[in-house]
């Protein structure tokens, strides 16, 4: 049973304390909703967890094991995915080598090893399908509106067998269409015995696919309870600091 | 709350912007290489008809397709930086440091080394090998292992050079090579000067994080001012046992095509792979595109940008051992201003200096075209030295056919 921990996980960035002593617990086939306002760490918090920079304090388990993460690689490779909040596109390559970005499929030409687009474009073109967006494999990301980029930052995370996928925004710029269709993705990664992460504004979405909800303010985890214990009025109170913990 | 979200009036983005997708035809009419092309098929065919008797002559056609060899090479190099957002300035600078270096190998028919014996040689061996350890340590503390390691080496080589222009000539021993390998290790040492150099700014760049403008702007001071110590301001043309082989290099032809244009062919086609077949050449892409997201997706930033800057010193470095072998001398002062005429190569064949866009067939063009304006304006009676404005006006021209480009696409 796979579980991801953080243990007193706190990040400065100069003077700003950005997350302090933060406990965190997902299990496998577990979503957790993670609100909070502004500037409350979340990106932050995700950010530590997919190894882009490593916490000034405190420490990250995965089944027990204390973890190492230099580089997004380590952590992928230990089965986190991310789809990043400003979704890390570039726009001036296509869907699919976005899509493939870091990872690229291969085919062997005599002695050379070379990119095999063919399966990219294949591969991805399925993932948009599954997705059920109009994503189309082969044009410019720099012309896409903001529902196909989210698509191509969702895709990525199908490409392995991820343990944990951690998802940050992943429903600020797309359509109601397609935010159910992302939240029956979150429940089918739940059924399959990932562990997921869902940070959203959108106070229905987390209340329709979460087990837990954890409320962040200032840095500081204010409530983590499972969502029948809680109510949308309770978390936005959280969140505002109405309420100072629960 | 009152949402009207009913999915059959709703209409998403994407339905709009889905009917956009270019066809073959609009993309090739983007295609800046493609228009670059065009110009340079029409002054061909306009000189062709203005000057009947001197243009279109298989000798021009073979002296035009030699001088834009050598800015062409250097471009293919330079394109890799500009694909990741870089700049080289120090590639004309670089063929003074190599070409020097390469004609010295010749006419001394023996390398230079720094033995560590007698105070002054073991003093230069303290020095270099503390110079290095302290340079890994440091890179090892600030930045990580690959980092410490390419910081190391690139340290031990330059100074090791520093070195050997600091001892000599009491200090330097020249082992004799035999005839027959002196060209071999004279193109090599060339070919190495170019990639050291280029591997100094990579580290820096990249690594360190400066401004690749500040970098190879120093680069190229530094490198000017060791040809001509190294030159000790001298003309090397008396080249030794080997100068004949040497000469061929690149004053030879092949089926009536001169030896650099083969080398410009050649590496046109192995760019053009590297660039859309390979995994760094699309790295240079992303990179240049978004170098964030790059590093987020697990794209090995630093590394990719650090041998940018040495395929671009190891191109300059292709373009010294040909242009030295072709002019049968070595100067200090050779490829003084040719930065600019690179940079311009690469930016009139559609690089966009911001990164991220570019290409190996792009490079080559615009190499064609800066070389043909220039044997144009000669036939035509005008004056050589106008070809730095049309060369400048290029450049502005090109940017900003790119930037009318990119607002039209927005
Ligand atoms: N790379 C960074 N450098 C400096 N400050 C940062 C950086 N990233 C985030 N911060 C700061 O950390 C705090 C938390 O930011 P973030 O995690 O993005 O919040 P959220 O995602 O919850 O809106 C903010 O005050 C933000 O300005
Ligand atoms: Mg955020």
């Amino acid at each position: 049973m796979a579980v991801l921990q953080l243990r007193g996980i706190a990040k400065h960035f100069g003077a700003i304390e950005a997350l302090k002593g933060v406990d965190m617990t997902l299990r496998a086939g577990e979503v957790l909703g993670l609100m909070g306002d502004n500037g409350a760490g979340k990106s932050t918090l995700v950010k530590i967890i997919a190894g882009n920079f490593p916490p000034s304090a405190g420490e990250i388990l995965i089944d027990g094991e204390p973890q190492l993460f230099h580089e997004p690689k380590d952590a992928r490779e230990k089965g986190i995915e991310v789809v990043y909040q400003d979704l890390a596109l570039c726009d001036n390559l296509t869907a699919a080598e976005n899509v493939f970005l870091g990872r690229e499929l291969w085919r062997q030409l005599g002695p050379l090893r070379i990119l095999d687009y063919r399966r990219m474009y294949d591969r991805a073109a399925e993932l948009f399908k599954e997705l059920k967006s109009e994503t189309r494999p082969r044009d410019l990301v720099k012309m896409m509106s903001g529902g196909q980029r989210q698509a191509i930052a969702i895709a990525r995370t199908r490409l392995s067998e991820a343990r944990f996928v951690l998802m940050d925004e992943p429903t600020a710029a797309i359509s109601v269409r397609q935010v159910v269709e992302v939240l029956e993705l979150i429940r089918r990664l739940r059924d399959s015995g990932i562990g997921v992460i869902l940070i959203s504004h959108r106070m229905p979405d987390v209340f329709a696919v979460s087990d837990r909800v954890m409320v962040l303010r200032r840095g500081t985890k204010v409530a983590d309870k499972p969502v029948g214990e809680t109510s949308p009025e309770e978390v936005t109170g959280l969140i505002t600091g109405a309420i100072q913990a629960a | 709350m009152n949402r009207t979200t009913d999915p059959a009036t709703s209409v998403r983005i994407e339905d709009v912007t889905g009917q956009q997708e270019q066809t073959f035809l609009q993309r090739l009419g983007q295609s800046q290489p493609l228009w670059v092309t065009v110009a340079l098929l029409v002054i061909v065919l306009v000189m062709s008809w203005l000057q009947p008797q001197a243009f279109p002559t298989a000798d021009n056609f073979f002296n035009i397709t030699r001088n834009f060899a050598f800015i062409g090479i250097m471009a293919l190099g330079m394109t890799c930086v500009i694909l990741t957002g870089g700049i080289d300035l120090s590639v004309g600078s670089l063929m003074g440091f190599a070409g020097v270096l390469t004609g010295l190998v010749l006419q001394a028919s023996a390398i230079p080394v720094v033995p560590p014996t007698g105070e002054a040689g073991l003093l230069a061996w303290v020095a270099i090998l503390t110079v290095t350890g302290l340079t890994a340590a440091l890179f090892r503390w600030w930045i990580g292992g690959t980092a410490a390691v390419i910081a190391g080496l690139t340290m031990f080589l330059a100074a090791f050079v520093t070195a050997g222009l600091a001892l000599q000539p009491e200090g330097v021993v020249w082992l004799t090579l035999p005839p027959g390998s002196i060209w071999i290790v004279a193109t090599l040492a060339g070919l190495a000067a170019g990639m050291l150099a280029g591997a100094v700014n990579g580290v820096f760049v990249a690594y360190v994080g400066l401004p690749p403008f500040v970098v190879t702007l120093g680069m190229l001071a530094a490198a000017r001012s060791l040809a001509i110590i190294l030159s000790q301001n001298k003309m090397i043309y008396d080249f030794g046992p080997d100068a004949e082989i040497f000469y061929w290099l690149g004053g030879g032809q092949i089926l009536g095509i001169a030896n650099p244009v083969w080398v410009l062919l050649l590496a046109t086609l192995v760019f053009g792979f590297v660039f859309n077949f390979t995994a760094w050449g699309r790295y240079l892409y992303a990179i240049g595109g978004n170098e964030n997201a790059a590093r987020l997706t697990g794209v090995p930033v630093e590394r990719t940008k650090f041998q940018a800057y040495v395929v671009s010193g190891f191109t300059a470095g292709i373009a010294t051992v040909l242009s030295v072998s072709w002019a049968g001398s070595a100067l200090n002062a050779m490829g003084q201003g040719y930065e600019l005429r690179v940079i311009a190569a690469t930016v009139i064949g559609g690089a966009n200096l911001m990164g991220g866009e570019g290409g190996a067939y792009g490079a080559f063009i615009g190499a064609a075209l800066i070389e043909v304006i220039r044997n144009s304006l000669l036939m035509a009676g005008v004056d050589a030295n106008w070809q730095g404005t049309f060369v400048g006006a290029f450049i502005i021209l090109a940017v900003l056919l790119q930037k009318v480009r990119g607002r039209a696409r927005d």
